[in-house]
């Protein structure tokens, strides 16, 4: 075997053929290389003269971004019919110390044309000879999309000792079972339409561009099909979709099962970065990836399809960070002491299972005592794990808050599953997006839940919450309702207790972000870090059985259980937290004798507003309540003064935290009120156990500063803690992001620390607006309009680039206009005149928009849209 | 920097005049070229600024030169715009290199970088004859990218461009405002939101007197000098009525047809002939309903400037001088 690098093409020289006809035909091609190209330096281009294991003798295009790889080689191998040009961003950004290489296969792209089809074999022989041609002796990491995912794996495979890691996009090793493989490719694959789709018209190649989201520019589409003009260059391009092997018959079939069962041996680092709106690899194949490769990191790119090189141009980021952490030990998080190591999510369940106390009441609905609930619940687990759900399994839960949920979530964790759990609020675009990206197992819903799943086409067994007709049993393929799981259960003879044996640090929870800046993260939690996070809430506001506690927030009632306190969720929809009045709050206190009441800033409003239908045994009941919680958003000092009237033996506290972290602080109403006005909204200090620190905003709005506890410095609110989410879901870049200082979550949230330790909150951090006087927090200034008579709402926003941003306020005036607007002079005037900053537009809105969940967090960055588009003029 | 020999052409405007007495307050000594006696108690050069016999004698003796003379208007023929802006520039370039003048200050316009579309914090984006709309802002653009085109180790030029200059005594933006205000004709066009922002007589003179002092060691850049605060065009129109007396704007005109109305004008007034102003211009319709404001970070630290008087003092100052009057 002879290579003979060719010297860097660009300038190409004509080079002297060589004797007989393939050098001939690789003379001509090698006048025909990419020009100018978007995106590509031409200085990237070479020609790698490489003879094959036939003795033939073939020019390969390869990108190279030069360099000396003294950490290592990006060896990125790309599929069909694409070119090296997929991967120009990461030439481009090639990390120092890393030489990145891009090979055109042959007979594709601009590498010579090959006179007979190349079987997978052959190409993963190929490009080994390849990598010997060009000297790659060093550590590599694969890089592959496509059909270049198995051919890159198969050099992983021949070269093991070299391998370091395996980056994989949108691709497929192996048919899932019972999947006769992807329907684009089969039919491409079918003899009909392969050579007119594939060869005789750039069908193909032009589809392979046609995918993307957002489209492509033109050039960019044309750069893709410019090696690709005329049938005679387009014949690797049906070759390589007949040598796609669907059955054991094919000749590729070996090769193909080599690669994809040698892979379950790769113990190096796999990073997997996947655009979930493929239509030619669906879900399915990224699940069997999964299950081959366990290892695997995942990142899904919202939005992006099959082509993600180009959908996601981020991935080369992504990659850069991958290849920098290879050598970095992961960070581990700060231990957390583990008072009692025995203790599990349903253990105070358990503990009350001799009690006939109410411990769930729906009201207007069912009660049930703790007895019944803790039977029910180790019932369900065992029908669970009877029906297959295995220990690590994901569950969907689609049931409305109820005494089915709770029963659902805890029989979930006593059969060793994972819940997963995204707001209805997010409407069915948004919950698809989120809950087919924790890939369940299983879904648990009630009718409409899995009328809604089969909707989402979410993969996974179904049980449903309630008992259902048998035509709808069919239709919506269920496998058991919870009663006949309770069933199977009380007939399994043995427990099989595989929640017991399940390690404490295992997943328990996959809970979905609010989506209120971006798509909904799914936020992964161990059975450790929730138990934490109950014990805290527990010590926090000295919790005890004695306690009943009334969820009008309704995911807090699932708390009940794991407290072992006594919930209630009032008659109200729970999408519509603003729905609940003073009376259905009273009911709610009365049906348990609540001594708690956690609700958010928007139900209280609507309660205070509503004090006067109360009777007087709603205030009598809601006269016990001995705490008033109120979370989910900033909570005026006086609206917990309001909800005071009704609750005159409250004290009343609103906690700060997040999905990823809840609760960080705490601050009752008296320490509120001692704290007085400041900039932003005072939530008092970290609880124990609980970290905070800021990382200081620089004057372009990202928050860079190292973390500090000093006063008075202004950043992103940073968190640690036992209770702190383990990892963002499927989200491995948002995850390196927020967890970029080992053991610390960064929360988005920006606030500074006071001389006194309490925390404020200032807004978040891609609401800052960035004044070419510095930074300004929203908050602060919302706070001091909104004590304006005739405001209900403000909201300060930027507009104009960053670094030199014009502030702008939106007020909601008491006389709401009918759209947005400029402010009339009197308003404009008095809010300029609270503002304490130069203002240039004060604008009138009839409202604001806020967040599904709570009703309460108002969405600047649309406010800011908004309001830049109105501030443009007329155009 | 005091006992710098300037001279300023295109002295007897409002900002002329305001930038002179800022110079002179500043200890420099000052000449001054135009056509009629500004009345400003420094010596004065009459006459043309595209005479290069004129100017030549202007610059003799000098140290720097603001040039400042210009022919704003939005009707007349193009060889007027060419013969005041494009010819005079290169008459002043011609005379400061003859004559070895080493600093050279050109007073240009935010216009000579606006197609139309609307400008939000953007910086000084190079001058563009192509993109520009009219005969004002063409010549303007020409003329900037000559001047700075002579940028050079001899002579060092700037271009300062003030954006939409207002003060007592303005007869171009506040008084054409006020006069229709007055007679009940000032409508807003669009939606009145455009963010624009708008320099203070007195703001611009102070920046252009420390583009003359800098102007040396800072050289060959484009700055927009503004007061830094932009407001809606409703609110500016408002305030500026508010300070005249007289009612503020009535009604609303869509931006299409004020446009379509300001091209039926144009069309009638330089087919007719017509010397005087046009009630409504497409550039005017577009001024007043896209936004024009202006990243200033650069301006503010290449000059070592900053506005002194805000856009509130401004008003006060405006009102002042109307119920003197």
């Amino acid at each position: 075997m002879t290579a003979t690098p060719a010297p860097p093409a660009s300038p190409a020289p004509p080079t002297t053929p060589a004797a007989g006809s393939p050098g001939l035909r690789a003379a001509a091609l090698r006048r025909d290389l990419p020009g100018d190209l978007p995106g590509l330096d031409p200085a990237w281009s070479r020609l790698v003269e490489v003879t094959d294991r036939d003795g033939r003798s073939n020019a390969w295009h390869v990108l190279d971004s030069g360099g000396e790889p003294t950490t290592g080689t990006l060896l990125c191998v790309h599929g069909n019919p694409t070119w090296s040009y997929l991967w120009r961003r990461l030439v481009a950004a090639a990390p120092p110390g890393w030489r990145v290489v891009a090979p055109d296969q042959l007979g594709m792209g601009f590498s010579d044309r090959l006179g007979a089809p190349r079987t997978l074999a052959q190409r993963v022989a190929d490009l080994g000879d390849l990598t010997d041609a060009l000297g790659v002796t060093g550590p590599v990491v694969t890089v592959a999309h496509d059909w270049g995912g198995v051919i890159s794996l198969g050099w992983g495979l021949d070269h093991r000792d070299q391998l370091r890691g395996v980056v994989l996009t949108n691709t497929a090793v192996a048919q899932p079972p019972d999947d006769l493989g992807p329907a684009l490719i089969r039919l491409a694959h079918s003899r009909v339409w392969r050579t007119p789709v594939c060869v005789r018209t750039p069908t193909f190649v032009r589809a392979a561009t046609a995918l993307s989201w957002p489209p492509l520019p033109g050039a960019v589409r044309d750069a893709y099909a410019a090696p690709y003009a005329g049938a005679d260059r387009r014949a690797a391009v049906g070759d390589f979709v007949a040598d796609i092997p669907f059955t054991p018959e094919h000749p590729s079939w070996p090769e193909l099962v080599r690669v994809n069962e040698g892979i379950r041996a790769l113990d190096v680092p796999a990073l997997l970065l996947w655009g979930p709106n493929d239509p030619v690899f669906a879900e399915r194949y990224l699940a069997e990836l999964r299950r081959r490769l366990p290892q695997a990191r995942l990142h899904r790119f919202s939005g992006a399809s099959h082509l993600l090189p180009e959908d996601a141009p981020q991935y080369a980021d992504a990659v850069v960070r991958f290849v920098a952490g290879l050598d970095t030990p992961a960070a581990g998080q700060a231990a957390a002491p583990q008072p009692d190591p025995g203790r599990r999510l349903w253990s105070a369940l358990a503990e009350r299972a001799g009690d006939d106390d109410a411990a769930v009441v729906e009201v207007a609905g069912r009660t049930v005592s703790w007895s019944l609930l803790a039977r029910r619940v180790e019932e369900i687990g065992r029908g669970l794990a009877v029906a297959g759900l295995r220990a690590g399994d994901r569950v969907a839960l689609l049931v409305p808050p109820s005494v089915d949920l709770t029963a659902a979530v805890y029989a979930v964790w006593r059969a060793g599953g994972v819940i997963v759990v995204a707001d209805q609020g997010l409407g069915l675009a948004g919950m698809r997006r989120a809950l087919r990206s924790a890939s369940v197992q299983h879904v648990i819903g009630s009718a409409e839940g899995l009328a809604a799943a089969r909707l989402m086409m979410l993969p996974g067994t179904r049980f449903s919450a309630g008992p259902l007709g048998p035509a709808a049993r069919r239709a919506l393929g269920v496998r058991y309702s919870l009663v006949e799981l309770a069933r199977l259960g009380r007939q399994a003879r043995t427990l099989g207790d595989q929640a017991h044996r399940r390690p404490v640090d295992a997943e328990c929870a996959v809970l979905f972000t609010s989506g209120a800046t971006g798509p909904a993260k799914g936020v992964v939690y161990t059975q450790r870090q929730a138990l934490a996070q109950m014990e805290l809430v527990r010590r926090t506001y000295a919790l005890t059985p004695e306690d009943r506690l009334v969820a009008a927030f309704a995911p807090f009632a699932l708390f009940g259980p794991g407290l072992g306190i006594g919930c209630a969720t009032p008659a109200i929809d729970v999408t519509k937290p603003g729905t609940l009045t003073a009376a259905a709050l009273g009911d709610a206190a009365a049906a348990i004798a609540a001594t708690v009441v956690f609700a958010s800033p928007a139900a209280l409003r609507r309660v205070t507003a509503t004090a006067g239908e109360a009777t007087g045994a709603h205030r009598a009941a809601l006269g016990r309540v001995r705490l008033l919680m109120s979370a989910g958003a900033p909570v005026p000092a006086s609206l917990l003064r309001a909800a005071g009237a009704l609750m005159p033996a409250a004290e009343a506290h609103t906690p700060y935290g997040m999905t990823e972290c809840l609760p960080v602080t705490d601050v009752s109403l008296a320490e509120v009120e001692a704290a007085g006005t400041g900039d932003g909204v005072c939530v008092g200090r970290p609880l124990p156990g609980v970290d905070v620190r800021l990382s200081a905003v620089s004057p372009d709005g990202t928050a860079d500063g190292p973390l500090t506890d000093a006063p008075g410095v202004t950043g992103e609110i940073c968190v640690r803690a036992a209770h702190v989410k383990d990892h963002y879901d499927a989200l491995w870049v948002t995850e390196q992001q927020s967890s970029r200082d080992a053991g610390w979550h960064r929360t988005g949230d920006v606030g500074h620390l006071d001389e006194g330790g309490r925390l404020w909150v200032q807004g978040r951090l891609p609401h800052v607006v960035t004044t070419a006087a510095g930074v300004l927090t929203p908050v602060g200034v919302e706070q001091r309009v909104e004590r304006l008579d005739g405001v209900t709402a403000a909201a300060v926003v930027g507009v104009g680039p960053v670094g030199t941003q014009a502030v702008v306020v939106v007020v909601v005036p008491v006389r709401a206009p009918r759209g947005l607007g400029v402010a009339d002079p009197d308003l404009a005037a008095a809010v300029r005149a609270a503002a304490g900053t130069e203002v240039a537009a004060v604008l009138a809105a009839p409202r604001l928009p806020v967040d599904i969940r709570h009703a309460s967090k108002v969405d600047r960055a649309r406010v800011a849209r908004d309001a830049t588009a109105l501030l443009a003029g007329s155009r | 920097m005091t006992g710098t020999r300037v001279l300023v052409t295109g002295a007897s405007g409002m900002m002329g005049r305001a930038t002179v007495l800022e110079l002179l307050a500043r200890g420099h000594r000052v000449r001054v070229l135009q056509r009629r006696p500004a009345g400003l108690p420094v010596e004065e050069v009459l006459g043309d600024v595209a005479d290069a016999d004129v100017v030549a004698r202007a610059v003799r003796g000098t140290d720097a030169v603001l040039h400042l003379a210009a022919k704003v208007d939005v009707v007349g023929p193009w060889a007027e715009y060419e013969r005041a802006n494009v010819v005079g520039t290169r008459r002043v370039v011609e005379a400061c290199r003859a004559a070895g003048v080493g600093r050279l200050v050109h007073v240009s316009s935010p216009a000579v970088a606006h197609a139309g579309s609307a400008l939000m914090g953007v910086g000084a984006e190079p001058a563009d004859p192509v993109g520009t709309r009219g005969h004002y802002a063409r010549s303007k653009a020409l003329a900037e990218i000559e001047a700075l085109a002579a940028d050079c180790p001899d002579l060092a030029v700037l271009a300062v461009r003030p954006h939409l200059v207002w003060g007592p005594g303005d007869t171009q933006l506040v008084e054409r405002l006020v006069t229709r205000a007055r007679a009940g004709r000032l409508p807003l066009i669009g939606a009145g939101s455009a963010l624009i922002d708008t320099t203070y007589v007195d703001n611009a003179a102070t920046a252009l007197a420390a583009a003359v002092e800098v102007c040396g060691p800072v050289h060959g850049e484009a700055f927009v000098v503004s007061n830094g605060e932009p407001r809606p065009v409703a609110e500016v129109l408002t305030r500026v009525c508010a300070a005249a007396g007289v009612p503020g704007p009535r009604g609303r005109v869509p931006f299409r047809l004020a446009w379509l109305a300001g091209l039926a004008v144009e069309g009638v007034w330089s087919a007719t002939g017509a010397t005087a102003t046009p009630p409504l211009t497409r550039f005017l319709a577009e001024q007043l309903s896209t936004a024009h404001w202006f990243d200033q970070r650069r301006t503010r630290q290449a000059l070592g400037w900053a506005p002194t008087v805000t856009l509130d003092e401004g008003f006060t100052r405006l009102a002042g001088w109307y119920a003197a009057a």
